[in-house]
Formats: structure tokens, sequence, C-alpha cells
């Protein structure tokens, strides 16, 4: 084949998944921008003509704390996955064929369950009357009257729940290709269990931490939905702001403001890391 | 060398989170209680009453025609997107492969804000076609990457080898190449196929009047306590197809 018909077809069998991605993920992205410099009409819609009067609104220091516990609940969110997910990638890594297997469909299964589904287990759960509830209570754990759920633990336990499986995949992934000898070597050498997993085992996965953990972050900075079915009413993240912006105040330029803030929060570290990790590859060759 | 037991033990510790919920759900569709709190005896009455719930029979009925056609789309689209990155290398490929990457991990909800404001610029009014849009694009990416996973494995020295025995281009890659990439195919459409039916928050932007798909039942189904023990029925039904689903696609992505 000439490299010319080449090229040619390289193009055409391109073409349906680029242009798709196009139109309908960077071109929407944009338009958020665009949208956030235009007037809000009262059907939910976008008005004529161009204004910076959003730009004005949204510098409101209320939004301040939003912010801050959006970063917080998010980090903590993201601290926790990566504490549990460590220890569960490190022993599927090295359990046999078969407990792998098992382990991982066990940990897809509630990964691929219904979203919702998973929220309204825990609301369930942690329901005054719900049985978790009931039985701390009746161990003297819990006092009398204590309200498990609309609270901000609430929140971080049902984000560290939904978010689990997407940090335990990607460690998982480079747990795999891990050469566990060098910790027996590290074991040989004097190491005890506690040193060789943490110095020898974590920085041998860095990389797929470093993807974990990116992507239960950032996905965290999105959630809307648990702070507002488990969370109390001063629980408020971003997301839960760009949804009432939309759907309740009908303003689309006002949400569409905050959505390209968090869109430029979220791509620019991104940014960062891909090119570090760029750099790194470089040096490493 | 002994080995600690504790990774182990922590391991089965991060099972039993993620499933205890789950069991919980599975328990209290069998409870007489209306709030699950303590065991009231078995009944089967919240099935029959989500058997009798029609509005969740039509809205699933819409969740799977968008699930279907969507997934189709995306296996489409997503093999031939795996193999172009997998086939080429081009400064074309690097921002192909760019693209289909910044979906994975845009949030959601910036995803259903920017489809919204897309449709809402553009006039387009939200609804079927909408939601199916939307689908698509997410679950393109997610059927790329397994199928991409499915072709590193793939010895491409055998399209050369039919093409020595005589098989035209087109025939190598029928006869050869897609059966034998059949199961990564099929696997990402199964993935596609969850990940549609599952989607709540996009799906929420950019659904318009009359397009209740299940999730948004359910989370409309929340607000009234009435129906809550109806939902662990439905959740229950929704988990062990989830758990089918699953133990198909891993036989699938384990197999050649």
């Amino acid at each position: 084949m000439s490299a010319r018909r080449q090229a040619s077809s390289q193009w055409l069998l391109t073409l349906p998944s680029l242009a798709w991605l196009g139109v309908f993920f960077v071109i929407p992205a944009l338009l958020v921008f665009v949208t956030a410099f235009r007037p809000a009409d009262l059907q939910g819609g976008v008005g004529p003509g161009w204004t910076l009067a959003t730009l004005d609104e949204i510098r409101d220091p209320a939004y301040l704390p939003i912010i801050w516990r959006t970063v917080w609940v998010s980090a903590a969110t993201t601290f926790f996955c990566l504490g549990l997910a460590l220890p569960m990638a490190f022993h599927m890594a090295r359990a046999g064929q078969r407990q792998r297997q098992w382990l991982l469909l066990l940990v897809v299964i509630p990964f691929l369950s219904n979203f919702l589904i998973r929220i309204f287990a825990w609301k369930s759960l942690l329901h005054p009357e719900g049985p978790l509830t009931q039985t701390l209570i009746s161990l003297h754990l819990l006092p009398e009257n204590a309200v498990l759920l609309h609270h901000a633990g609430a929140v971080l336990l049902v984000m560290v729940y939904t978010q689990l499986p997407f940090a335990i995949l990607p460690l998982y992934a480079a747990a795999e290709k891990f050469d566990f000898g060098l910790l027996d070597a590290a074991r040989d050498l004097g190491a005890r269990p506690r040193q060789a997993f943490s110095k020898v085992f974590v920085p041998g996965v860095r990389r797929g931490l470093i993807s974990a953990g990116m992507m239960v972050f950032v996905c965290s900075l999105g959630q809307y939905v648990i702070p507002q079915m488990v969370g109390g009413v001063s629980d408020d993240m971003l997301g839960t702001k760009i949804a009432q912006r939309v759907f309740s105040d009908r303003n689309l330029p006002h949400a569409s403001a905050l959505a390209g803030g968090m869109m430029l929060a979220v791509l620019l570290p991104m940014l960062v890391v891909a090119v570090w990790q760029r750099i790194g590859r470089k040096e490493g060759a | 060398m002994t080995r600690s037991r504790l990774p182990a033990l922590l391991a089965w510790g991060v099972v039993l989170f993620l499933f205890a919920p789950l069991v919980v759900l599975v328990v209290n569709s069998f409870n007489a209680s209306r709030f699950g709190g303590a065991w009231e005896g078995f009944t089967w009455g919240w099935y029959e009453k989500l058997w009798a719930a029609e509005e969740v029979w039509q809205s699933l009925w819409l969740t799977l025609r968008i699930a279907v056609s969507a997934s189709l789309a995306s296996m489409v689209m997503g093999t031939l997107a795996a193999y172009v990155l997998h086939r080429f290398r081009s400064w074309l490929q690097n921002v192909h492969q760019v693209l289909i990457t910044l979906p994975l991990v845009m949030p959601d909800i910036l995803m259903g804000m920017s489809l919204l404001a897309l449709f809402v610029l553009s006039g387009i009014e939200t609804g079927l076609l909408t939601i199916w849009i939307a689908h698509v694009t997410f679950c393109l990416s997610f059927v790329t990457m397994v199928v991409l996973g499915r072709l590193q494995d793939f010895d491409f020295t055998l399209l050369d080898a039919a093409r020595d025995l005589g098989a035209t281009r087109a025939q190598a890659v029928r006869k050869v190449l897609l059966p034998l990439l059949l199961p990564g195919v099929l696997a990402g459409g199964l993935l596609a196929f969850t990940l549609s039916v599952d989607d709540y928050v996009i799906t929420f932007f950019v659904s318009g009047p009359g397009t209740t798909t299940l999730p948004l039942r359910v989370a409309s189904m929340m607000r009234t306590s009435r129906s809550l023990p109806v939902i662990n029925a439905l959740s229950t039904l929704l988990i062990a197809s989830t758990f089918v689903i699953a133990a198909v696609s891993s036989r699938l992505q384990r197999r050649a």
C-alpha cells in the first residue's frame, strides 16, 4: 500500500470517532465558556448579546466555603480510597489465579451496580430506623437518637464507597506488573514486612497510585448527587450549586461559569501530571 | 518466609465493605417491615408492588432501547477507533488518543453541563435523541479502551499469513481479525450497556419531558417514602442482572 493511500485510509478510519468527539465533546466544553458570557433568559436558556455580569456574580464570597469544602471532601475521599485500595491491590496481585478472578469480579460488581442504588443502600443503612444505627445504639456505641444521615461524615463515607473501585482497578493493574521478588529481596536484606511494603511496593506502583488518585479526586470534585442525598443543608459542594443553578434557578450562564471554573480546575492539574510523566518517561528512556 | 496476614484481612474487609450495603438491600426486599430496621417476616409483597408499577416498566423499556442502540453505535465507532489508535503512529492519533481519554476523566456533571449548553445554544430540544447522543459519547471511550487492550495482545502476523494464503484484505479483516477481536468488542459493548443503563447525572442534564429513564425514575421514587421498599425489590433485580453481565464479561475477556 502506498504511503499516500495509507494516509488517506488513516484519516477515513479515524474520522467517525474523531468527528463525534469533536462535535459532542470538544465543542460543548468550549460552549460552556462561551455561555458564561451570555445573559440569562427566564426560560432557562440564554438571551441575545454578551455580558460580563455573570463573572461578577460568581465572585460572590459565599462560594469560597463551598469551594473549600469541595476540595477538602475530595482530598479526604482520595486519601481513604487509596488507603483501602493499596492493601487490596497488593493482596489481589499476590493471590492465586482463582482467588484473583473472584476478587476482581467482587470489585467490579459494586462498581457496575447502579450508582443511585448504592447511595440508596447507604441511605437505608444509615437511616435512624435502619440496621446500622439501631445496632450501634444497642451496643451503646452511639447515643440514643443519634443521627448518622445528613451529615458531612455520611457524605465522606458514601463518596469513599462509590469511588473505591476507581482506586482499586488502576492500582491492581499496576500491582499486577510489580515484581514481587523485590519484596523478598528487601526482606532478605533485613527489611521488616511493613518497611518492604512502604519502601519497595508503594514506590513500585507509583504510576498506578497517581492515576488512581487523579481519577478519584477528579470524580469527587464533580459530585453532586451524594451531598444532595445523604448530606445536610450545609454540606453542599460545587457540583450541587451547578445543578441548583441549572434546575432550580434556571440560570444557565451562571451554571456555565461555575462549570467552566471547575473544568479549568480539573484539566490544569491533569495537564501538569501528563507533561511531568512524559518528561519522566523521556528521562527514563 | 512468612507472609503477613494483614493485607489479606484488609482485602476481605474491603470486599465486606463493598458488599454489605448491597446485601442489606437484597435482604430488605423480602422484609415485611417498611423501614427494614428489624426482620418482620418474609414477603413477596414488594415484588408484587413492583410488578404492578407500570411506570417503572415503561422506564425500563426506554432505558433498554437507549442502552442497546447507544452501545451498538459505540461498539462500531469504538472498535474502529481502537484499530486506528493501535495501527498508526502519527500526530493525528496523538490528538485522537487525547480526545478518547479525556471523557474518561471528565466529571459527569461537566459532561452533562456542556452537552446541555450545546443543545440549548443550538436550539435542539432535549429528549430521546439528546440522551442517546450523550450516552454514545461517554460509552465510546470505554469501548475503545477495552478493545484497545484486546488489540495489544493480537498477533498481527496472522493477517499477513491470511494474505499470503490468498485472502483479500477485506477477507483477512472479516475472517481473521474480527472473530479474534469479537470477545473484546462484546466485553466493551457490555460495559457500554451497563454504563448507559446506570447513568443518572448526564441523563438528568439532557433529558426532556417524557424521557424518564430508569435511574431518573428511581431518583423520583426515592423522594416518596411510600415507594422505598419497592426500590429494594427493583435494586435486587438490578444487582442480579449486573452479576450476570459481569460474569459473562469476565468470561469473554478471559477466553483466548
